[in-house]
């Protein structure tokens, strides 16, 4: 299992578990983690989980794919840490990722 | 009744997603979830497009682990057939002469395929595209180099000719409109899809209606269409839309049209049994008031949730954003708003290209917008149409325009 901490924009704290190869938005969906939506199953089609990843953790991440390069582009408050949380894939490298999340997904 | 029993019929994504919500908001009495699927819920979009070619697993289109159900005191039954309401008493009523007694009942029964009704129709090696059974079915006669005749373009038969075209086999699509998804898009987008489909080599046959399938041994071997055409078959793909599945509302006497009749906030005539997703026929903002039904994940979801925050004594009426997507090979398409006749279009990059956005606008206010690898176009559209923005079609049209401008961010 590899653990990831989600902040809320409020500073409130959510630290669950996931399966390695599940993505970080089903692992927030899995354990009803607000703040992520992610409405359209993690197909890169929604923008709804976007999340700003830590600077520490950034350089660990598989770089942002061409598809989540377009969708970024149409969030709101996109900043550079800026992810879509359902293409990041656990694995164990990442265990105690932080993942902060935006004021609002929509 | 301080702690009801909510009972959903259906657990496709709208049902879960009615259970999910409850659960979010703390919603501390009995739910239990009736699928007729044998299958846990699952994400139908991904089965036309990633699940064929394999690169999606039947894990992942699975929405929830198995013991998310018990972690959140969810019951979850499967391959059970709803039959029957007692709407006096409260009772669900299954086909294998069980009943559960519900305080509010969820009705999320979805739609089934509409059958293709010529002769031949019944043969083997003819299938739909609606349920991972199919799918499953579906994927093992997907063999390079075979004879893939797809009666529909639509987006399911579009959706399937892509990833057949991808997978090696020969794929010619038919359809009795003038050009693909010719219900759902403008001329524009259907032209920039028929050329891009014919790279992909797909051979794409309009006004072209199915006179019979021609079988042998039982299994399909060639369509034969009304103008005299002979197309080689060795399976079909049937992709010609889908009729709700109302029958349930409609044996307890619940107002149904195309769709079960449900006010804003999904209440059927009966206060004790809501409606959501594709079987529910709503009054949709979008449609300038109108009455529709929308088979989209986004409907199902976002009337999932109004239904629960109601339950929860949060009620707001349905006024969600309709939105879509369709992925062709490497054609992402989306789309916001509801398409009206009588638009004026404005084409937002070129259309000799595949990143385009298409505005429509009704007496000059943005009402439905479609994009191809333009996601942001589409994300900034979806805002635009929620909050009512007012965007000019030459606005639309500059592509120097920074959409964004439009919004302020949440602060």
């Amino acid at each position: 299992m590899v653990q990831v901490r989600f902040i809320q924009h409020d500073g409130t704290e959510n630290v669950v578990e996931g399966n390695e190869g599940d993505s970080v938005m089903q692992t927030a969906r899995d354990n009803m983690v607000p703040g992520i939506i992610g409405d359209c199953g993690g197909n890169c089609s929604c923008a709804t989980c976007h999340g700003y990843v830590d600077a520490d953790w950034l350089a660990k991440l598989e770089p942002v794919g061409e598809n989540e390069e377009i969708m970024l582009d149409g969030v709101m408050n996109q900043e550079k840490n800026s992810r879509l949380t359902c293409q990041i894939k656990l694995k164990r490298e990442l265990n105690g990722l932080v993942i902060r999340l935006p004021i609002s997904q929509v | 009744m301080s702690k009801p029993t909510v009972v959903i019929i259906g657990a496709g994504q709208a049902g879960l997603q009615v259970v999910a919500s409850l659960r979010e908001a703390k919603f501390e009495g009995r739910l239990v979830l009736v699928g007729d699927e044998v299958h846990a819920p699952y994400q139908r979009p991904p089965l036309s497009k990633g699940y064929l070619l394999g690169d999606t697993t039947t894990a992942q289109v699975t929405l929830r682990p198995a013991q998310f159900f018990a972690q959140h005191n969810i019951e979850l039954i499967t391959g059970k057939h709803a039959i029957a309401i007692d709407r006096s008493r409260r009772l669900a009523a299954f086909e294998d002469d069980s009943v559960i007694e519900y305080d509010h009942l969820v009705l999320a029964t979805g739609a089934r395929n509409r059958a293709l009704q010529v002769p031949g129709a019944e043969l083997g090696n003819v299938f739909y595209l609606r349920s991972l059974d199919e799918a499953i079915a579906l994927k093992e006669r997907m063999v390079a180099g075979k004879n893939a005749v797809v009666i529909g373009a639509g987006f399911i038969g579009l959706e399937f000719a892509a990833s057949a075209a991808k997978h090696g086999l020969n794929v010619t699509v038919l359809d009795v409109a003038e050009r693909p998804m010719a219900r759902a898009v403008s001329k524009t987008m259907s032209d920039i899809f028929q050329r891009e489909h014919e790279k992909m080599g797909v051979t794409l046959c309009f006004k072209s209606q199915v006179m019979h399938l021609l079988g042998e041994q039982g299994n399909v071997r060639a369509v034969e269409t009304v103008d005299g055409r002979v197309l080689p078959a060795d399976l079909v793909v049937v992709g010609i839309g889908v009729i709700p599945n109302v029958q349930l509302a409609a044996t307890c006497d619940l107002p149904v049209e195309d769709g079960i009749l449900v006010d804003e906030l999904m209440l059927t005539s009966d206060p004790n049994i809501s409606a959501i997703g594709d079987v529910a026929a709503h009054v949709n903002d979008f449609a300038h008031g109108h009455r529709v039904r929308l088979e989209s994940v986004q409907n199902a979801m976002d009337q999932a949730r109004c239904v629960a925050a109601r339950i929860v004594g949060k009620p707001a009426a349905y006024q969600a954003v309709p939105w879509f997507w369709s992925n062709q090979g490497s054609l992402a398409l989306q789309m916001t708003g509801l398409r009206m006749s009588e638009c004026e279009e404005v084409v937002r990059g070129d259309p000799a290209g595949t990143s385009v956005s298409v505005f429509s606008f009704h007496e000059g206010k943005l009402a439905y917008v479609e994009s191809l690898n333009r996601a942001a176009d589409h994300m900034l559209s979806r805002r635009l149409l929620s909050g009512r923005v007012a965007l000019t079609p030459q606005q639309a049209g500059d592509i120097s325009f920074e959409l964004k401008s439009l919004l302020t961010p949440a602060r």
